[in-house]
Formats: C-alpha cells, sequence, structure tokens
C-alpha cells in the first residue's frame, strides 16, 4: 500500500482550498536503468475527490505530473468540519483515498 | 479459523482472478481515461483527442508559473478561469514527450482553479486550456524556461 497522502482542507473566505500531496513516484516510462532497460510507467491516472461524500472533483493525470503529485483546489459551499476526500487510481490499479476535515 | 500467509495469499490471488474475470477490477475504471488525449505529441493533438476543436486565445483564462524554473522536475504550475460555464481545464506542455500532463473536470462545487506540479524536459511553453460548456476552447500560456531538465535520468 502506497503511503497517505497529506490533505490540508482551509476555508478562505466562502471556499475550501484543499492542498494534497500524495506520495507516488510518477515514473514516465522514458527513463532508463543503468543496464539500459526503459523503466516501465507508473503514474496516477486519477484523481477524484468528494465533499461529505458528494464527488466535486475529477481530474486526469498524466506521466508529465511530478513525482510526489501536488494538487489544490478550491470547494465552493464548504463550511468548517466538512469532510473532504480524495482518491487517487493509477496505472497499476493500485488506488489509495484518504480523508481530512476542513478547519 | 487460523490461516497463515502462504493460504492468505493464495486466496487472496483466487480472489483477485475472480474479480478480474467479473471485470470488476479498476482496469475497467480506466477505460474512461483519455489515453489518446495523453498520448498525443502536439497541443492541438491533445486539444482534439479531449474533444475539442479549433482553439482560441484568451485573456480570461491564466496559467501561473515561474518565468525560470530551476529544476525541471518540479514546475508549479496552476490553471484558472472567472469565466462561467467551464467543463474541463487542463495543462499542456507544449515540448513534453507527452503534452498533456493534467485535465481537471469543473463541477458546480469546485472553482476552475486547479495547481499542480509539472515535470518540463526543456523550456518551452505552458498553455491552460479551458474547454467551455458551448464548445468553445480557450486557452492562454506562457513560456516557462527550464534550466535543469526534469525528464532524464
Amino acid at each position: 500500500m502506497a503511503d497517505p497522502m497529506r490533505i490540508r482542507a482551509q476555508m478562505a473566505g466562502d471556499k475550501a482550498n484543499v492542498r494534497v500531496l500524495m506520495s507516488h513516484e510518477m515514473e514516465t516510462g522514458q527513463r532508463r536503468d543503468s543496464a539500459g532497460k526503459t523503466i516501465p510507467a507508473w503514474f496516477i491516472q486519477e484523481v477524484t475527490a468528494t465533499h461529505n461524500g458528494k464527488q466535486v472533483m475529477r481530474a486526469e493525470w498524466g506521466t508529465p505530473v511530478s513525482k510526489n503529485p501536488f494538487l489544490q483546489f478550491f470547494v465552493k459551499g464548504a463550511k468548517a468540519g466538512d469532510k473532504i476526500a480524495v482518491t487517487w487510481v493509477d496505472n497499476k490499479g493500485e488506488k489509495r483515498t484518504d480523508e481530512a476535515t476542513v478547519s | 479459523m487460523k490461516t497463515n500467509r502462504r493460504e492468505m495469499l493464495a486466496q487472496s490471488a483466487t480472489v483477485m482472478g475472480l474479480l478480474a474475470t467479473a471485470g470488476l477490477l479498476p482496469q475497467a475504471a480506466h477505460a474512461a481515461w483519455t489515453k489518446a488525449a495523453f498520448e498525443a505529441k502536439s497541443v492541438a493533438d491533445a486539444i482534439k483527442a479531449l474533444g475539442g476543436n479549433a482553439s482560441t486565445e484568451s485573456k480570461d483564462i491564466t496559467l501561473t508559473g515561474p518565468d525560470i524554473a530551476e529544476n525541471g522536475a518540479v514546475v508549479p504550475v496552476g490553471c484558472s478561469t472567472n469565466l462561467p460555464g467551464v467543463k474541463r481545464m487542463a495543462i499542456v506542455v507544449e515540448k513534453n514527450p507527452s503534452v498533456l500532463a493534467a485535465v481537471f473536470d469543473v463541477s458546480d462545487a469546485v472553482d476552475a482553479n486547479f495547481s499542480t506540479r509539472v515535470k518540463m524536459g526543456q523550456s518551452s511553453n505552458v498553455y491552460a486550456v479551458a474547454m467551455m460548456g458551448d464548445g468553445r476552447v480557450l486557452f492562454s500560456g506562457k513560456e516557462i524556461k527550464v534550466t535543469l531538465g526534469g525528464c532524464g535520468g
């Protein structure tokens, strides 16, 4: 299982500023190892976010996203105490969900 | 019931096999991932694969990012717009091996304002692309200079 994400959701005006730091290699499939063999691509393909269980954001990612990706977005109509959950799925089918409370 | 590790592994393998045959594994979900767009080699191809037509430059779309990135492996970029009716926003790096970095589906519940970090192989134009609900495709971009490429070993 991959390492947990670090999610911070803070109110900024009437929106929640959600910042997520995921732990993932994000291998592009372009690099070669010391033996000259291509390292297969391994990256997060899909990221979804829910606000109190309702999906608010979906993103598709490609290999150009950096290693240990950072993501920031703003959820409208959120208030302190709400739950924001983020899920990612990588191209190997591995997935991880983490949740944070808006503060 | 006591299950040792070996039996446990064997069982989970069986379960995984069943799930796979039933098509319940996440691969099914991946069909939604627009492969063609992420394999596109040019900005125009990527937009086309996402279902957009001719794009026009617009001042209402903002791409945020540094003028000079010291490390191409981690370039902070963001795309945002205040226009209503945005369906999707994308971040595109013109000179990367795969130009499309990320696509965000905009819903009523989130702002059309996303930030992330991308890899850049070399100095290149980076575009924020907004696909509007009425079919228009708007973009704006800036050149980000990279001192150290992020795609090499």
